[in-house]
């Protein structure tokens, strides 16, 4: 694999193959030192337009347990604005020696782009409303983990709220559906993309009725510029339609867990403390986050002997 | 000095708004002085195998010029025109500054002289600096020469200032070319809001934003009775409205763009910025539409929409970058191999309709006989090439059709007499 750029891309292979090899990055994380040298001598650049503290975080500690190098290079989108090629930008840091970008972007495509300008490896780390693949794969990798199953045939993943503007959406629901998922999507018309019917999901516009029959309840953010934008009148009564209380989590199966790609906006969406729900994920999805990205930059630049390098360092 | 040489064009099947004909044509300064059979005398330019037409009007071309050199100028733009066989482009007024005085309307015409290559038609701006709130001086500019007014790029959106410059360009006997575009429904918008633009993230930009203009400017028009011309026309529904307003006589017409009627919305697929352009690719329906509308003549005139962006421009990412792409030297090829009509039809809305819409009927799109100034354009409508954007005569590169290999090739162009473009070649 050359480059991260959607789970489509990706594909169902891909999908599986990153989440066996996540497992072996669990075991590294969970050692007193939890650093090997996989990468020694690589230079992995986390290249963030778009502010993100989280999903920065997460892949520089990927990397330092594999003892690559990591740069960080944070731009503002005024700068780009003030008309610096996106290519100029590329260009210029390739020159420096670089074996993968770890790109997040609040346009669509950038990823693509960066990689025809480049001959490093391109992570896309989220890019405008379109893919955020490891955010997928982490949140597949966890409800593998705490179901206990390597497919979800017969599991109904319920997504809830701004389908529209969300990465994180678009990249489960590819991710979820190979993995034999059924996606119901809830939210009101206004917070879906205008040709949702080709997708192979089910669509509601109420929560309360498809709450029986969800096993992953997935609760994506939703932004108050939504609000200025029209989108839903006020934050108080989308709390009340589509938001998760006490009473909504009280009517999921007892089995059924609970999700969030956070950062999560209590008050809004979330209306209960997640830490009083006792089959919440949410922190697990936090923490699998580094192991995923671990796999993903492994599989990406340790090479082709990678299988036998994985051998030594999770012996 | 417009040749005194006599030029005599052997062989060449003439077409223009009669039909077609294998005839010769003789050309001395500056006019078609003799058609028929068996010319002599003078130079001769063989065009056997190929059209001989007037030359082609562009209704539509963005030359940058002045204000964005960087992209194209008016003798770079005007040389991609005769390259592809246009012996007239109408400058569009969005430049810096725009058109809306007589000083910068002077300036493009002048412009367009001092290159000599074709005849560059300014555009006048509909309102002050394009920004939609008072009307530019278009009786000003109108005695200046403009015909033809426009704020391209920027729909006029408030109805009583689009009431008030039809009624006021009805009395000038001018038309107003609206750029049908409703802003609030498409900020933002990258691509077509279509299935593609669901799945791939991308702000939607919805055909009813040009639908309603269109619809409340032929409403307006009917209102007024003020002539309105839709520029760069792309739903399915629009080409339905306009059909409907001949229908009811009134002063309407409409151009579409060759990209509209060749390539379709699942260009962005790759992120190439190349495909970003206002208004954007559309769907294989849409398509389909707009050539019946052509075929039907509900559509009036090809027009390119040439738009040329330098390349750090078009590097920038997909919500950055400006929309737009260049067309002069494809317009042919892609029209010849879409468009299932007559070469007659071809001419009509590549030279002959254009001509009339830009009020400058009485020195391009003639018929070809004597006395007619010598403005034509001669076409293999067989040959194919390959567009290869370094042959290219703009400045900047922005074409989508790299790479694709276009049948229907410009030989010559005779721009006032002057032969502006040989075997394909730019002359000065």
């Amino acid at each position: 694999m050359k480059h991260l750029r959607s789970i489509d891309e990706l594909g169902h292979d891909g999908v599986v193959r990153l989440l066996e090899l996540t497992r072996h990055m669990v075991e590294i994380n969970a050692r007193p030192v939890p650093k090997v040298p996989a990468l020694r001598g690589k230079t992995v650049v986390s290249l963030f337009f778009e502010d993100s503290t989280r999903t920065r975080l997460s892949f520089e500690t990927a990397a330092k347990r594999l003892s690559a190098d990591t740069m960080t290079f944070s731009v503002s989108t005024s700068s780009v604005n003030k008309g610096e090629s996106l290519r100029d930008t590329i260009e210029t840091i390739s020159d420096m020696g670089v074996d993968a970008f770890v790109v997040r972007h609040k346009s669509t495509g950038t990823p693509w782009q960066i990689s025809d300008w480049t001959n490093a490896s391109v992570v896309n780390a989220g890019d405008g409303w379109h893919q955020h693949p490891t955010q997928a794969l982490v949140d597949c990798f966890t409800v593998r983990q705490a179901l206990g199953v390597e497919r979800f045939d017969g599991l109904t993943l319920t997504i809830v709220g701004d389908i529209k503007h969300s990465r994180v959406a678009r990249s489960n629901i590819s991710a979820f559906s190979m993995l034999g998922a059924n996606v119901v999507l809830v939210a009101p018309p206004t917070l879906l993309p205008p040709d949702v019917a080709h997708w192979p999901v089910t669509v509601s516009h109420r929560l309360d009725d498809v709450l029986a029959r969800t096993d992953i309840l997935y609760m994506l953010r939703l932004q108050s510029e939504r609000m200025s934008q029209g989108h839903v009148p006020n934050l108080r009564e989308y709390g009340e339609t589509f938001g998760l209380d006490a009473a909504r989590a009280a009517k999921l199966p007892s089995t059924a867990v609970i999700m969030h790609p956070g950062p999560m906006n209590r008050g809004v969406e979330m209306l209960v403390d997640p830490s009083a729900l006792p089959n919440s994920l949410i922190h697990q999805q936090v923490a699998n986050g580094v192991a995923v990205r671990m796999a993903v930059l492994f599989d990406l630049l340790a090479g082709e002997s990678s299988t036998a390098h994985l051998a030594t360092v999770a012996s | 000095m417009t040749g005194a040489e006599r030029i005599v064009l052997k062989g060449g099947r003439v077409v223009d708004s009669r039909g077609e004909r294998v005839v010769d044509v003789a050309v001395q300064r500056g006019v078609v002085v003799e058609v028929g059979e068996q010319l002599s005398g003078g130079r001769t330019i063989d065009a056997s195998g190929c059209v001989v037409a007037p030359g082609f009007v562009d209704l539509h071309a963005h030359l940058r010029e002045p204000g964005k050199e960087e992209a194209e100028t008016i003798e770079t733009g005007s040389r991609a025109g005769a390259k592809g066989g246009y012996t007239a482009l109408v400058a569009m007024p969005n430049t810096d500054p725009p058109q809306d005085s007589v000083a910068v309307i002077d300036f493009v015409r002048e412009q367009g002289k001092r290159a000599g290559l074709v005849e560059v038609v300014p555009s006048g701006c509909i309102t002050l600096g394009r920004q939609g709130e008072a009307l530019a001086p278009m009786a000003e500019l109108a005695a200046a020469g403009v015909r033809i007014f426009t704020d391209d790029g920027n729909g006029v959106q408030d109805e009583l200032l689009m009431r008030r410059a039809m009624e006021y360009a009805k009395g000038l006997g001018v038309t107003l070319a609206q750029h049908c575009e409703v802003a609030t429904l498409t900020k933002g918008a990258v691509m077509n809001e279509c299935q593609c633009c669901t799945s791939l993230g991308l702000p939607g930009w919805p055909s009813i934003a040009e639908e309603l203009m269109v619809f409340r400017d032929i409403e307006l028009a009917r209102l007024t009775g003020a002539r309105v011309h839709f520029l760069h026309l792309s739903t399915a529904r629009s080409v339905e409205l306009v059909r409907a307003a001949k229908r009811d006589g009134l002063p309407i017409t409409a151009e579409v763009t060759p990209h509209h009627l060749s390539l379709d919305e699942t260009r962005l697929t790759t992120f190439d910025t190349v495909f970003k352009v206002n208004p954007p690719l559309r769907s294989l329906a849409d398509i389909a539409a707009l050539r019946a509308g052509v075929v039907d003549g509900t559509i009036d005139a090809l027009a390119t929409d040439h738009a040329p962006h330098p390349r750090r421009d078009k590097e920038l990412t997909l919500d950055q970058a400006p929309p737009g792409m260049l067309g002069l030297e494809t317009a042919l090829g892609v029209a010849l191999g879409v468009l299932d009509v007559s070469l007659t039809q071809l001419v009509r809305i590549m030279s002959i309709h254009p001509a009339q819409i830009a009020g400058i009927a009485d020195r391009h799109g003639r018929d070809i006989e004597p006395g007619a100034p010598a403005n034509l354009v001669v076409f293999d409508p067989n040959a194919t090439w390959q567009v290869e954007p370094e042959t290219l005569a703009s400045k900047s590169r922005n074409t989508p059709y790299v790479g694709m290999t276009l049948r229907g090739k410009v030989r010559h162009t005779m721009f006032n007499g002057d032969i502006t473009v040989l075997h394909g070649e730019a002359q000065r």
